[in-house]
């Protein structure tokens, strides 16, 4: 790419929060070193651009599409594709999109489980007649449309192929400052993950004695000593396994890492890795007490797979799922 | 019968859009505001251990996820029937102060306010935070800056992150503040003090100050007699994080009101299978369909619900402001929907208030700010304003305290009959028989929801710019007839 040539860059955002979009409000003035070399030719949340623009453009024209937010329904996932179609790179932004994030959890049900307790369930429904949204709809002026609400949520790179992460939930300024510029000069490796490529554990200032841990504390049921490692206190912590970059945040306010950086370089599945690192430093010698403790620790999956359930190996990849895509 | 669609509104984590009927006279039937997400956040809670929650609901909105957090923590002390130190509560508290003057001025400068100091029928591509800046100049644009990047500060002193922060738990915080941090604080809080008082005069001047605006605001198609519903404390002063929640009925009368763990009572949601968002109504006045008055379980939340529902403010700027917002809107309850910008800047003023006072508190520095629960975890409720209504999370565990019940009723959502009719009502007023629909009809037709500051506007929040609107006008048989971008 010629230093003359602006890049031409597009964000967009599926099933997310709104929090990446924020995220890159919080690079504060650094958003005009990223104007001076780019161009922001799509980012419906802040700017003047439709659908029709995107459709009408020829294939590839965009540059790099940031794009944060699982794939849920049939709105996002037709976006993904067009997106896909009209960008050289497409970046998964944030957890959501790399991994499945907070909304991936959903994926311990089904969409009925979901939609039924949504509308029917919840104790301040009042639903006599038991109405569901439809995909169509008739009201007495005519006919109105909704998107298809799939049987799972998705990684982007579940739905359409993804040259690079930025993960995090949000990503970090520097992170995402640090992206944008290079991605302005180079081409990384495909599959490249913009953050650290260490642990949590690696970079955490937190002192750590190899100390064995007898009993597991939830957080709200001990003030951490200052200044220890929170798993040795017995606080799971997901240091170990998650990929560092994020500033250690969490940790800085006495709270324990919930993993949402991803799982770090060399790790295939996050929570057999964490089990088997959790495994090392019990104490425990008999199997009676081991079972013990393993029972002290509350819903491990939704725990260890916390941003990352669709993606992980425990999840219903394999399993076949009613109203998937695919 | 003809459709106009609005589509994409481009909020609430993917899109809104808006449906509007013409009927054979080519005039307005009806418009219906369609959300089309859902991600089921109240199922997949079921399961996880509750003092997770405060970790995983913020993610159902990045824009506020404070309001999730805090109210999340307030459910949590409930299920464990912990009393929180004073300590953690003021500091709770601090945090949810910076929270709310960063977001609330934020809408003013970025959002709502371009309408009214750019103009509403300006061109478009200056009806944004840059022609703001053009109109008040760059000093202000770097103070606006300045002062939405202290509000997310202080939400990251308390919370370790400005998005997302994780400091409030079950019990209380999870960490005092240090000297260099409350020195901090108290240079932020007094800087933010000064520039409420500066928005609130910029409101006069440019807003107030035009016989156009005021016009405009006390006029019929802007006004909608409905109830209101805000937290207040013991003296009925507006509240943002904690107190009774109180319902003043069309005249400004006191309907209830009610302490969080009594909701059901008083609260229904009803269905409606265009949308993935409900409807909640009042159950006591019962739903009778998207349609106002004293008979209509419709009420209304967010800022100007907060001050009709409230006897006033808790501190002494934002009282006086209070009083002369209500003198010329000619008394209370005021259903002008445009005075929900007004509002706001009062409650910005209220928040920098909260800041000062509370950073300069003589305790804030101690470190009594958590209890540890001892109690078995069973069931609770935690209420508190999201800067967009009243924010509801209820969950009910088992002994260990996993959940098996979780009930969200969120800020806007509340507002979506009434945002509806407001839609409605604005179309109505713009699109009559043989009127050529042109871009400034948009932008009326956006300003009916943007005054409520809805969360699926949460994008908006970020950057200068305006809703990307494409307005495609139908015939009966889906014929395209004329499409109206945005420009």
């Amino acid at each position: 790419m010629s230093n003359k040539e602006k890049l031409k860059i597009a964000f967009y955002w599926a099933a997310s929060c709104g929090g990446c979009e924020v995220a890159i409000l919080d690079i504060d003035e650094a958003i005009l070193k990223v104007i001076e070399i780019a161009d922001i030719v799509f980012w419906p949340c802040a700017m003047d651009f439709k659908y029709s623009d995107v459709r009408a453009m020829e294939d590839g024209y965009i540059d790099v599409t940031f794009f944060n937010g699982a794939v849920r329904n049939s709105e996002q996932l037709e976006i993904a594709e067009l997106l896909r179609r009209k960008s050289k790179i497409m970046v998964a932004f944030g957890s959501c999109s790399s991994s499945g994030g907070i909304p991936g959890l959903a994926n311990f049900y089904s969409a009925k489980e979901i939609m039924d307790y949504a509308y029917l369930e919840t104790p301040s429904t009042e639903n006599p007649d038991k109405i569901q949204p439809q995909v169509k709809s008739t009201v007495k002026e005519g006919e109105i449309e909704l998107p298809t609400f799939f049987g799972r949520v998705y990684s982007l790179d579940q739905v359409v192929d993804v040259d690079y992460y930025i993960p995090g939930c949000p990503p970090v300024p520097d992170q995402i400052v640090d992206a944008v510029m290079k991605l302005a000069t180079e081409a990384p490796e495909k599959g490249h993950v913009f953050a650290g490529d260490k642990t949590l554990c690696d970079t955490c200032e937190l002192e750590k004695h190899d100390k064995k841990i007898e009993k597991i504390y939830r957080p709200h049921e001990i003030i951490p000593e200052p200044g220890l490692c929170l798993l040795e206190q017995g606080i799971i912590c997901l240091g170990p396994i998650t990929r560092s970059g994020c500033g250690n945040r969490c940790i800085n306010v006495n709270m324990p890492c919930r993993g949402c950086f991803g799982i770090s370089p060399n790790v295939i599945d996050g929570g057999a890795k964490f089990v088997s690192a959790l495994a090392s430093i019990l104490d425990v010698a008999e199997e009676e007490a081991a079972e013990e403790i393993t029972k002290s620790i509350l819903d491990p999956a939704g725990t260890f797979y916390r941003f990352d359930l669709p993606k992980s190996l425990l999840h219903g990849n394999i399993r076949k799922i009613e109203g998937a895509i695919k | 019968m003809k459709k106009i669609s609005i589509d994409p509104i481009t909020r609430l984590e993917g899109h809104g859009r808006i449906d509007i009927f013409l009927n054979d006279a080519g005039e307005v039937e009806n418009a219906y505001m369609v959300i089309p997400e859902l991600r089921g956040f109240e199922k997949f809670c079921v399961g996880r251990p509750v003092e997770e929650m405060p970790r995983i609901t913020p993610r159902i909105c990045g824009v506020c996820p404070v309001a999730h957090h805090m109210a999340s923590a307030k459910a949590c002390d409930a299920v464990y029937n912990v009393e929180i130190p004073p300590l953690g509560k003021k500091l709770r508290e601090l945090c949810y102060a910076g929270y709310y003057f960063e977001d609330h001025n934020l809408h003013f400068y970025a959002l709502g306010g371009p309408d009214f100091v750019v103009g509403p029928t300006a061109p478009a591509a200056e009806r944004n935070i840059l022609g703001v800046i053009n109109k008040v100049g760059l000093n202000i644009g770097k103070e606006v800056i300045k002062h939405r990047s202290y509000g997310q500060r202080i939400v990251e002193i308390f919370g370790g992150k400005p998005i997302h922060g994780v400091g409030a738990i079950p019990g209380g915080v999870s960490k005092g503040l240090s000297k260099e941090e409350i020195d901090e604080l108290k240079m932020m809080a007094d800087s933010c003090l000064e520039f409420a008082k500066f928005t609130i005069k910029i409101f006069h001047d440019i807003v107030l100050g035009n016989k156009g605006y005021v016009d405009m605001i006390l006029s019929d198609p802007w006004k909608m007699d409905t109830y209101y519903m805000g937290l207040v404390d013991e003296n009925n002063h507006v509240n943002f994080y904690d107190g009774e929640v109180r319902v003043v009925d069309t005249k400004g009368k006191e309907f209830c009101k009610f302490k969080p763990h009594e909701y059901l009572d008083h609260i229904a949601e009803h269905v409606e299978p265009w949308s993935y968002l409900k409807f909640p109504y009042l159950k006591n006045v019962g739903w009778k369909g998207i349609v106002t008055g004293q008979d209509s379980g419709v009420y209304r939340v967010a800022p100007l619900a907060r001050l009709n529902a409230s006897d006033g403010m808790a501190t002494p700027l934002a009282q006086e402001e209070y009083e002369k917002m209500y003198e010329t809107l000619g008394g209370k309850p005021a259903h002008n929907t445009l005075a929900f910008h007004w509002a706001r800047v009062i409650e910005a003023l209220y928040a920098a208030e909260m800041l000062v006072e509370l950073s300069n508190d003589p305790d804030i520095g101690g470190d009594d700010y958590r209890a540890i629960p001892t109690e078995t975890p069973t069931e609770g409720v935690g209420i508190d304003e999201a800067c967009r209504g009243t924010l509801i999370h209820h969950y009910k565990t088992d002994e260990n305290g996993i959940l098996t019940d979780v009930n969200l009723i969120v800020a806007t959502v509340q507002n979506n009959a009434a945002i509806c009719k407001s839609i409605a009502d604005a179309a109505r007023s713009v699109i009559t028989k043989g009127k050529k629909i042109d871009e400034g009809t948009l932008n009326i037709v956006e300003m009916a929801f943007r005054a409520y500051d809805p969360c699926y506007a949460c994008g908006t929040h970020a950057l200068p710019g305006e809703m990307p609107l494409t307005l495609n006008i139908k015939d009966k048989d889906g014929n395209l007839v004329q499409t109206i971008s945005r420009k």
